[in-house]
């Protein structure tokens, strides 16, 4: 099983799909043991379109992403919290 | 990086160099190519005529230059779907869909400390993006690759590594051997240890920035030898691929 084990760096394509950000420099907090990690960091298990990504921690389930042909489902359950860096909000409004 | 969302585009192979007789460095033409940042990597994905369509993801082995190509160095994996054609298949001309640059976090951003890179087999391709990357802006932050292979002959990069070492007093490389060494050599082939890290990486003191890339078992161990050595696990970053197919 290890021998098609990847990390969240992978994913960054299926989530930048999805997302207007980059998702893979995101802050996910483990819902099994509470750990904190860089969405690159956790370990993830494809091939795709099928990716299921577990904590570093205590390989728990943080995120699955299907990718189908004409939509993706995103399992978020196993996260507390995402934390998205963003740009100071004095930028928004002149962007 | 602009803020839209990601789709695929249309690439075309521009040229492709043989590297090594499993490993083919592709220059792709882009178009409309946003640049990318040394360490970033694309999906590619290839449809049959039946519909059947598989995907990868490939490191960037080039630095960005305005106008210029996006090169992606595919190792031939044994039953490898996608690699085996990217390798043996695609002929100069031929299209292929790329969605990318993607991936902000396994990347180096011309930042002031010395660099530590650490390269399992083909994981020294985004790594070599980032060696590329810091002679094209004449970077003065020393870097040290320490780039583990089964034998000399699986090396990639290797004219350009020792013509990049001699011309520029701010890189260094380690070459490890894990089933075969050339000649001479002065270490037995085998595993990267905790000693090879010590000699020719960076001291924890020096705060460097580490990054790893290779097979998941190489990077889990030279991880660990890392931060067994005092380095900060926050200064690590690692990159693994499974073998990519």
């Amino acid at each position: 099983m290890s021998e098609h084990e990847l990390d969240g760096n992978a994913m960054a394509g299926d989530l930048r799909e999805v997302f207007a950000v980059d998702v893979t420099t995101a802050v996910a907090t483990c819902g099994g043991c509470g750990e904190p990690s860089v969405v690159a960091r956790l370990r993830v298990w494809g091939p795709a379109p099928g990716l299921v990504a577990r904590c570093p921690s205590c390989d728990d389930v943080v995120l699955r992403l299907v990718r189908g042909p004409e939509r993706a489902w995103l399992d978020l359950r196993g996260a507390v919290s995402l934390q998205v860096a963003m740009p100071p909000l004095s930028t928004v409004a002149e962007g | 990086m602009t803020n839209r969302r990601l789709t695929w585009r249309a690439a075309v192979l521009e040229a492709a160099r043989q590297e090594t007789p499993s490993a083919r460095t592709l220059v792709l033409r882009v178009p409309d190519w946003p640049g990318h940042l040394s360490g970033q990597h694309v999906d590619v994905r290839l449809t049959a005529p039946d519909g059947y369509s598989a995907q990868r993801s490939y490191s960037i082995a080039s630095a960005w230059q305005d106008g210029g190509t996006v090169e992606l160095t595919v190792q031939r994996v044994e039953d490898g779907e996608v690699s085996s054609y990217l390798t043996d298949d695609l002929q100069v001309g031929q299209p292929l869909e790329l969605r990318g640059p993607v991936g902000g976090w396994f990347v180096w951003r011309n930042a002031p400390p010395p660099v530590l890179l650490v390269a399992g087999g083909s994981g020294v391709v985004p790594l070599m993006a980032m060696i590329r990357a810091r002679g094209d802006v004449r970077g003065r932050q020393p870097f040290r690759l320490i780039y583990s292979v089964r034998t000399p002959q699986d090396a990639l990069y290797v004219n350009e590594l020792a013509r990049r070492v001699r011309d520029d007093p701010g890189l260094d490389v380690r070459f490890v051997y894990t089933r075969k060494a050339p000649d001479g050599w002065p270490d037995p082939p085998g595993r990267l240890t905790v000693a090879t890290i010590n000699t020719y990486g960076w001291p924890p003191d020096f705060a460097p920035d580490v990054f790893v890339c290779g097979p998941t078992s190489f990077v889990e161990a030279a991880a660990d030898i890392l931060v067994a050595l005092g380095h900060d696990p926050k200064k690590i970053r690692t990159e693994r691929f499974g073998g990519t197919s």
